[in-house]
């Protein structure tokens, strides 16, 4: 048990961090409900989903800088999907738009593989043809998403035998976010492929001398990414209806949120839990310099000087454990 | 006698560079087998052929009679090889379970291995990056016993053991052999091949030149097969160097003492004076490598204190040692020169680096300074532009002529003759007693022990991580040398093998 | 490692003498392109490639090829840099509303006052926290965006205003000629001359090829990182200066435009991303190419999508193919 915590100090750090925020917001801004919780929890969705497929790369020794295109050609592909078909439709559209994101993904992955050429090269490269291809998808924000979906993320459900006072703050943004990402990342946790992920980031060469195939699973480390990204980009098609072709601001902020959340650039170390629970203290510092009626053009400041103070650490630390 | 492993004509070439000419190993069930040679006979690229983790470019390998291809580190484990390499190869981010796990390794029968081996309480929660290297490189072989597998392959296994671990690692390796299951063993340690193994193939070269029986007395020949006909042809060489300035009585260029760096180096204490070449001497990961890096202010001291001039020095980055003109030729080319940028560029380097010299350059004078250097060591230049054209013996000269033209007081060479032409290397050894006859002094390391007498005055010699002799260049010939960088006493001369029928080799000087 | 010794001079085949040839002299093959580029064009509308079109693409392509030049720089020692967009901006911006009330002189030196602090900020992580560059540049211009907004804020009732001198150096030509030159070749020959014929030149190259080698010639990393990416954030801010004067209307994404287009342009010109390898006037080139091809694909009536699809796939061809090209062993 102890060497669990011991492990696991930073996530718990963090959680700890994010339930002491969440009190100060109720102190500062006492009306402060479950209502808002669950907006805050849906504004963070994107966030968390592209956060996901970040750790992941990251972990496996990469960086995925074509991780926020990636969500808007999803989006809007699965907004354009969606637009004037059946509400059943979506039940094809989604499984398409999430296999869509692990090709892509994939794609990523195996560029790197066959040309040699770094990862954020590749990457970089292909930020800028998913940019592309987005535009040519849609035009300008458009499109639509069956009403279900778009249900799916807004209010709260019902749980049996739990107080209603209890599941008003489990709003289903929250459960859709906890069930898609435990749906891929348990199962890989426990599998010999996710072992193999840490095992390639923390040292190729031994992972190699282990009998792991070392590109092969950088392939499919890419293509998960690419399914998280995915799953970014239909919560955003399902929170705002539409699809949207230019990349929002989740590149930057996935990285600083991975490392944030423990993950170590340069790979090996970290999970997903930790950065998934950063997004969301990132999100509720935004809430709380609000509702301190901070000036919102200064919120942004103060998020990306976190994040680049947060990088610049995470640096060092990898500086430090590299000379260890 | 059907032997468990059979590999023959094995062969393995880097473009044009042949590591491996024609290796064979031949191992029978329940032999533990030493595999040896000198610096670059080919030990290791055998090993990372044999694991599937090189692929020979010719060769057969045949396991139980059966031809077998390892075409991955995966194959090999299912053929029944498992190496235990010298850098542990647990993920550092995994604890030992999950290592465990990735390789498919049952865990009880390691965990009884690991009792075995007399590692004290391990926690297999632990992350591989927190277990003591030592340990990592137990918990290694441990995790290789434990799939039971036909043969072990076990690279310098004791060399970064403490004793009481290496003498249990020792014991398993012997009941490894008497339960029938094989064992190749790769040590420089003349002591333990004698105590466990059974036979020993000798590679030089990138060949197999002889298979003994390990009985008593059978080092002199082991040495003698590793050092080849050079023990003839040392004895037409001539005295070398006795016309060389002797080092003074006067105070010394460098003054190293006690010095430790890391784990690798203990306790090392040397002089260097002006006008003087002298050379070190090693097997491979001795410590050297590190000795050459903190005199060169590119690793730090965990002990000890280097004088230079008669003033104790601390630094902590390279140009620290280039002001008071120590510079550092290092062994790989790759790590000294910009391959993408022209020999005049390289060459200059060194000029820019000071913050005051970051303006304009005066081309001229570094045409002159850079043309004397090219000049001095008659650097082939007309594959101009980028330095990674030229070829190896004419890319070392340049890392040697940057230094010659910034006029580096103290030259440390680390191995600079490595994988040159022979025209070449009679070069440099001129070129090194030029510089020392003018009075500036170097550190030679070199792989090649014939080298010592052709270019320096002395030889220090560096047993696991400390100065175990000093031979003056004299009696220091490829034989006296050998058996000193393998730790063995010096007046331990041999009466038995062939070395003892050259009377003449070991024993030249007076 | 035994190693048999290599030959001195083996005969050179053909094969990788061309390849030698384009990696020494990258310039000369793509003067060709941008020559058969120009020669499309006029096929395909004849009669466009006249003298005014020439200005106008030269005019375009000068802010373009200025930024070029902070990656060429910072693409020599491996690096990249992803701020200049906005440091170009907040350059042109900071000028535009403050020469309002105080002399251009002074708010052009004021405005060059942020770029030298995100430069250093750049400097700072890249050289000494060893922050990726890329992940580095990219913080620094969220946060340099941040700050534009809400100095936006402060200064919204004050307007804004372009000296005339800066509108004159922007669109203006002299016999034709247009007056931007007056600006971009003393630049482009002090860049020009920087690379080859200075120290810090020479180091830029040196840590770019081999960090290592560098640091046992005793040259420090993060020195010249940090005066890199300095220097490169006040070429940027020039950059948002001459751009504003040729845009004539301030507006907080002013630059960001040119960002990417930058990147494309060193690459193409022949620099390496992973440092070493390159110089200036291949970029140059590259930011004409880039020009004459935005104006074809406007033409051919290409949508934007196909426009961004194409410089990705140019970055990743020509990083493929440099690394095929430098196999040259």
């Amino acid at each position: 048990m102890t060497a669990y915590i011991r492990r696991n100090s930073w996530v718990i750090g963090l959680f700890a961090l994010f339930v002491t925020l969440l009190v100060f917001t109720k102190i500062i801004q006492p009306d402060y409900d479950a209502g808002d919780f669950g907006s805050l929890v849906r504004a963070a969705l994107p966030f968390a989903f592209a956060v996901a497929a970040q750790s992941i790369v990251i972990i496996a020794g990469g960086i995925d800088l074509s991780v926020a295109s990636m969500m808007a050609v999803t989006s809007v592909t699965a907004a354009v999907l969606m637009n004037g078909a059946s509400e059943e439709f979506a039940l094809v559209a989604v499984p398409l738009v999430l296999a869509m994101g692990f090709c892509l993904g994939a794609v990523n992955g195996i560029l790197i593989v066959v040309t040699r050429v770094p990862d954020i090269v590749v990457t970089l490269a292909m930020l800028f043809v998913l940019e592309g291809v987005a535009l040519l998808i849609l035009g300008s924000p458009g499109g639509a998403a069956a009403n279900w979906l778009k249900v799916m993320i807004v209010g709260t459900v019902a749980i049996p035998g739990v107080l209603a006072a209890i599941t008003a703050w489990i709003p289903n943004a929250l459960i859709v976010l906890l069930v898609s990402v435990a749906l891929v990342w348990i199962p890989l946790k426990r599998s010999r492929l996710g072992l193999s992920i840490y095992a390639i980031g923390s040292s190729q060469l031994a992972a190699f001398r282990s009998g792991v195939p070392v590109s092969r699973t950088k392939i499919l480390a890419y293509a998960l990414a690419g399914l998280f990204a995915a799953m970014g980009g239909l919560s955003l098609t399902m929170s705002t209806g539409i699809g949207a072709p230019i990349p929002g601001p989740y590149l930057m902020a996935s990285v600083a949120a991975a490392v944030l959340g423990g993950v170590i650039l340069g790979g090996g170390r970290g999970g997903i839990v930790g950065p998934i629970v950063a997004v969301f203290i990132l999100r509720l510092v935004r809430t709380d310099l609000t509702l301190l009626s901070v000036d919102p053009n200064a919120t942004t400041i103060i998020e990306g000087t976190i994040m680049v103070v947060v990088v610049m650490l995470g640096a060092y630390l990898a500086l430090r454990a590299r000379s260890r | 006698m059907n032997a468990l492993l059979d590999a023959s004509g094995v062969a393995k070439s880097y473009g044009a560079v042949a590591a491996l000419r024609n290796a064979s190993l031949s191992v029978r069930p329940g032999e533990v087998h030493a595999l040896m040679g000198a610096n670059g006979a080919g030990k290791s690229t055998l090993v990372k052929i044999l694991t599937g983790a090189v692929q020979p470019t010719a060769g057969r390998i045949l396991i139980r009679g059966e031809q077998r291809s390892v075409g991955s580190p995966g194959e090999a484990r299912r053929a029944g090889l498992l190496p235990v390499y010298q850098e542990p190869s647990l993920i550092p981010d995994l604890d030992v379970l999950q290592n465990l796990r990735l390789t498919q390794t049952p865990v009880e029968p390691f965990r009884d291995w690991v009792r075995e081996l007399g590692v004290p309480a391990l926690d297999l929660k632990d992350l591989a990056r927190d277990v003591p290297l030592a340990i990592q490189r137990v918990l290694d072989l441990a995790r290789a016993l434990a799939v039971e597998p036909e043969i072990v392959i076990l690279d310098e296994m004791t060399a970064a053991l403490p004793a009481d671990l290496a003498e249990r690692v020792l014991d398993v390796v012997r009941q490894q052999g008497r339960s029938g299951r094989s064992v190749i063993f790769i040590s420089h340690r003349f002591v333990e091949i004698s105590a466990i193994c059974d036979r020993a193939t000798v590679l030089r070269d990138g060949e197999t030149v002889g298979v003994v029986d390990i009985v008593p007395g059978v080092e002199e020949q082991i040495v003698e097969l590793m050092l080849g006909e050079k023990i003839e042809r040392r004895r037409r060489t001539t005295g070398p160097v006795s016309d060389a300035a002797r080092p003074s009585d006067a105070r010394p260029r460098i003054s190293v003492r006690n010095i430790s760096v890391g784990t690798k180096l203990h306790d090392v204490s040397f002089d260097l004076h002006d006008g003087e070449v002298a050379g070190v001497v090693a097997l491979e990961g001795q410590g050297q490598d590190e000795l050459f890096a903190a005199l060169a202010g590119a690793a730090r001291l965990s002990g000890g204190t280097i004088e230079v001039d008669g003033e104790t020095l601390t630094m902590s980055h390279p140009r620290h040692a280039i002001d008071k003109g120590i510079a550092l030729v290092p062994g790989d080319r790759a790590e000294a020169l910009l391959m993408q940028r022209p020999v005049r560029e390289n060459i200059a380097l060194p000029f820019s680096a000071p913050l005051r010299r970051w303006g304009p350059i005066d081309m001229r004078r570094e045409s002159e300074k850079v043309l004397g250097a090219i000049e001095r060591l008659q650097i082939d230049t007309r594959a101009q532009g980028e330095v990674q054209r030229l070829s190896g013996g004419n890319q070392q000269k340049v890392t040697i002529a940057r230094w010659i033209a910034a006029d580096a007081r103290t030259i440390l060479c680390f191995d600079p003759t490595r994988g040159i032409d022979v025209r070449t290397k009679q070069e440099i050894y001129r070129l090194l007693r030029e510089l020392a006859a003018q009075g500036k002094s170097i550190l030679f390391y070199t792989s090649e022990l014939e080298e010592v007498q052709l270019a320096c005055d002395r030889a220090i010699v560096i047993f696991g991580g400390r100065v175990v002799d000093v031979l003056p260049a004299e009696i220091a010939d490829e034989a006296a040398l050998t058996r000193a960088a393998y730790g063995l006493a010096r007046d331990a001369e041999a009466d038995v093998g062939v070395l003892a029928q050259h009377p003449g080799t070991a024993g030249a000087s007076p | 490692m035994t190693m048999a010794s290599a030959s001195a001079n083996p005969p050179v085949p053909l094969g990788r003498r061309v390849k030698r040839f384009m990696s020494d002299y990258p310039v000369i093959p793509l003067i060709v392109l941008l020559v058969v580029l120009v020669v499309i064009l006029q096929l395909i509308r004849p009669g466009i490639v006249n003298e005014r079109w020439i200005a106008n693409t030269i005019k375009f392509a000068i802010p373009l090829a200025l930024l070029a030049g902070c990656q060429t720089m910072a693409m020599l020692t491996g690096g990249i840099d992803m701020s200049v967009g906005t440091v170009a901006t907040i350059s042109a911006f900071v000028m535009a509303t403050q020469v309002v009330s105080i002399d251009p002189a002074s708010a052009i030196l004021l405005s060059l006052v942020p770029a030298v602090i995100i430069g250093a900020v750049n400097g700072i992580g890249v050289g000494i926290f060893r922050v990726h560059p890329l992940v580095m540049t990219l913080g620094t211009g969220l946060v340099g965006f941040g700050v534009l907004q809400v100095y936006q804020r402060t200064v919204i009732a004050t307007g804004s205003d372009i000296p005339d001198f800066l509108a004159w150096l922007g669109t203006g030509l002299t016999y034709g000629v247009p007056n931007a030159l007056l600006l971009f070749v003393p630049i482009a020959a002090l860049i020009i001359f920087t690379l080859k014929y200075t120290g810090f030149g020479r180091l830029l190259y040196a840590v770019g090829d081999n960090e290592r080698a560098a640091k046992l010639s005793g040259v420090s990393y993060w020195k010249v990182i940090v005066t890199l990416y300095v220097a490169s954030a006040v070429l940027a801010g020039i950059t948002g200066l001459l751009y504003v004067g040729l845009i004539k209307a301030p507006s907080l994404t002013l630059v960001e435009p040119l960002l990417l287009p930058s990147v494309a342009a060193a690459v193409i010109g022949g620099t390496s991303i992973f440092g070493g390898r390159g110089g200036y006037t291949g970029s140059i080139i590259g930011a004409l190419i880039l020009t004459v091809m935005t104006t074809m694909l406007t033409i051919l009536q290409m949508p934007e999508g196909a426009r961004r699809i194409l410089f990705g796939l140019i970055v990743l061809f020509v990083t493929a193919a440099y690394i095929r090209i430098v196999e040259d062993r």
